[in-house]
């Protein structure tokens, strides 16, 4: 469980304002994800939580510092990394059979491995829908085909940017059990975006937690809370309570870069 | 929504405009009344009265709109028996008689006006049985002219697609292609294709290739600015997507982008159907030595009006079936719309 699988060495991601002035959404990030585990990433709005991810995914690059994953650089997207969308990204044109089964045809290998998508379908929950659209799927549905689509690759590590953000109270929770689910039957490494912070104590075996200006992972919580875990129970409190403090510390001592 | 609708069928004890999906249905809105059913047979049979009974003034064969009367009505009792059976049918049947009613008082009073009195200016107001008769007698030519026409639509509107499809995707996907055409575009675009038939008749080798360059140059546009645009509005989203599960330039541009764009080019294609239907016309009213276009500019030189409305139904008839394909061609390719767009 300690094997490292993605390296993230001194990135530095800067993107300049209107006027001119260098803004560090990450400044010097320091990780190591490991093979197996899912990390959480949480923080204000600002902290850099989605730029590290689609660094990750190769979306986007850093301006210094490496990212890598079993050793290799990731400059550019790969199906060996996942990703999923706050909004699920599917092709409207496309019926959910056909959007799941789009990176085996993206990649050349769909006769062979067609049984593949239905087995997928399947596991979350979308037998019988197969031939509908995106449009008429509710939101929860919609999220786990484009999940399916994202495993279908078989992924090293699945990226998630706030995927259940779009979800009410309801359909959070029951997606938030189908990840466990996933995590269970397929041990898939998992990076997650997360706002919520009962979502990331109840998900994750490590929490970064994340302050802005400059974008950078203040503090690294173990979630020792084993499965099946209660969100009333003591340990899970006080979890959330850390969380918040380390939170609230953040924002109390705002360090301005520059004045207006 | 199938349940509904069998209960309504067998189920007895309501009328059978009783059941929601019919008289809450907001296309086929009109009285469920029989009345109107039979005002509208009437109207036929009235104008096939003034037909018979009035005396004719001017020479005409009646007997091709005699048949065309008494075959509406014989469709429309038909329609009737079998609409008694199927009450969708039946709605639809009787949304339109208020309109078939007005119809068959117009023949009427057409009829009155023309044939029958001589009030409307003789050559240029035909009766229908004159525009009728000219159908049958000229079939012949106006079948010959209505293919060549349609020959030439074709040639030059296909190529203006393929064309017009494949620039609007260099256009919207590389910007080096959009650096050079896009202004090419914009310009052509408003310069009406038709100032192009003196230069082009006098360049090009025949009528022919030049109503197909014509054409094309009407329908190049409308489709490469459409797909241009389509393609380049493409939201990111997809192609990030696409990239981490796997995709490559070719899946991005063919399997997202395209895809995208379908509404757009559709879009341009019906405007440059429209387009290219007057261009049609006008470039063979005046180059060419056949078709629609020149058989009625033919006619009008000999005086003959009747051939020149002959002539305008059937262009019209033409021009509805062309957009007819082109709608299913559309409604098969975007049905993944159906429920987004109404």
């Amino acid at each position: 469980m300690t094997e490292v699988l993605i390296d993230i060495k001194n990135v530095n991601r800067i993107y300049r304002d209107d006027a001119g002035h260098k803004i560090y959404a990450l400044r010097n990030v320091n990780l190591q994800i490991l093979r197996g585990e899912i990390i959480s990433f949480i923080g204000p709005s600002g902290c850099g939580k989605t730029t590290l991810l689609r660094l990750l995914a190769g979306l986007d690059k850093p301006q210094s510092g490496s990212l890598s994953i079993e050793g290799k650089i990731i400059d550019k997207p790969h199906f060996e990394r996942g990703f999923i969308f706050q909004q699920p990204a599917l092709f409207p044109w496309n019926t959910v059979e056909e959007n799941i089964s789009a990176p085996l045809k993206a990649r050349k290998i769909y006769a062979e491995n067609k049984h593949k998508a239905a087995r997928y379908i399947s596991m979350m929950g979308l037998a019988g829908f197969e031939k509908s659209y995106p449009h008429e799927l509710s939101g929860g549905m919609a999220q786990r085909a484009a999940i399916a689509r994202a495993l279908l690759s078989e992924p090293k590590v699945l990226l998630l940017d706030e995927p259940l953000g779009a979800l009410d109270a309801f359909k959070r929770s029951e997606l938030q059990n189908n990840l466990i689910e996933i995590w269970q039957k397929t041990k898939t490494t998992m990076a997650l975006v997360t706002h919520d912070v009962d979502e990331a104590v109840y998900l994750s075996s490590r929490i970064a937690v994340m302050t802005s200006r400059p974008g950078k992972i203040s503090k690294i919580i173990n979630v020792e809370l084993g499965q099946n875990r209660d969100r009333n129970d003591d340990g899970f409190i006080a979890l959330r309570k850390e969380i918040l403090k380390e939170l609230r510390l953040a924002s109390i001592s705002p360090q301005p870069e520059y004045n207006i | 929504m199938n349940d509904e609708k069998t209960y309504a069928l067998k189920s007895k004890r309501i009328k059978w405009f009783e059941n929601p999906l019919i008289s809450e249905d907001k296309v086929y809105w009109k009285p469920k009344r029989a009345i109107w059913f039979w005002l509208a047979v009437l109207s036929f049979a009235a104008a096939f009265g003034v037909n018979v009974f009035i005396a004719p003034l001017q020479e005409t064969q009646i007997l091709p709109y005699r048949i065309f009367l008494a075959s509406a009505v014989f469709l429309l009792l038909s329609l009737h028996a079998a609409a008694l059976r199927n009450p969708f049918l039946r709605a639809k049947l009787y949304h339109y008689c208020q309109f078939i009613f007005a119809l068959g008082i117009f023949l009427s009073v057409w009829d009155l006006l023309t044939d029958k009195t001589s009030v409307l200016p003789v050559p240029y107001f035909p009766s229908a049985a004159s525009v009728l008769q000219v159908m049958v007698l000229d079939h012949a030519l106006i079948l010959k002219s209505a293919l060549y026409s349609l020959r030439l639509f074709f040639a030059g509107f296909l190529t203006g697609i393929v064309l017009g499809v494949s620039s609007g995707i260099l256009i919207g996907w590389a910007r080096q292609w959009d650096y050079w055409l896009s202004p090419i575009i914009k310009v052509s675009g408003i310069i009406p294709p038709v100032v192009w038939i003196p230069l082009a008749l006098s360049i090009l080798p025949g009528s022919f290739s030049t109503g197909v360059f014509l054409i094309f140059a009407a329908s190049w546009f409308p489709v490469a600015s459409m797909t241009a645009n389509g393609i380049s509005s493409t939201p990111k989203k997809y192609f990030e997507a696409a990239q981490t599960f796997g995709a490559q330039k070719k899946y991005l541009l063919f399997k997202v982008a395209v895809p995208h764009a379908m509404p757009n080019i559709f879009m341009g294609i019906l405007t440059a159907a429209a387009f290219s239907f007057t261009t049609l016309i006008v470039s063979e009213m005046i180059g060419a030595k056949a078709g629609l276009g020149f058989y009625i500019n033919w006619a009008k030189a000999w005086g003959a009006y009747s051939k020149m409305y002959a002539a305008i139904v059937i262009i019209a008839l033409e021009f509805s079936v062309i957009l007819l394909i082109i709608g299913i061609f559309r409604r098969r390719v975007l049905r993944w719309q159906k429920g987004i767009v109404k």
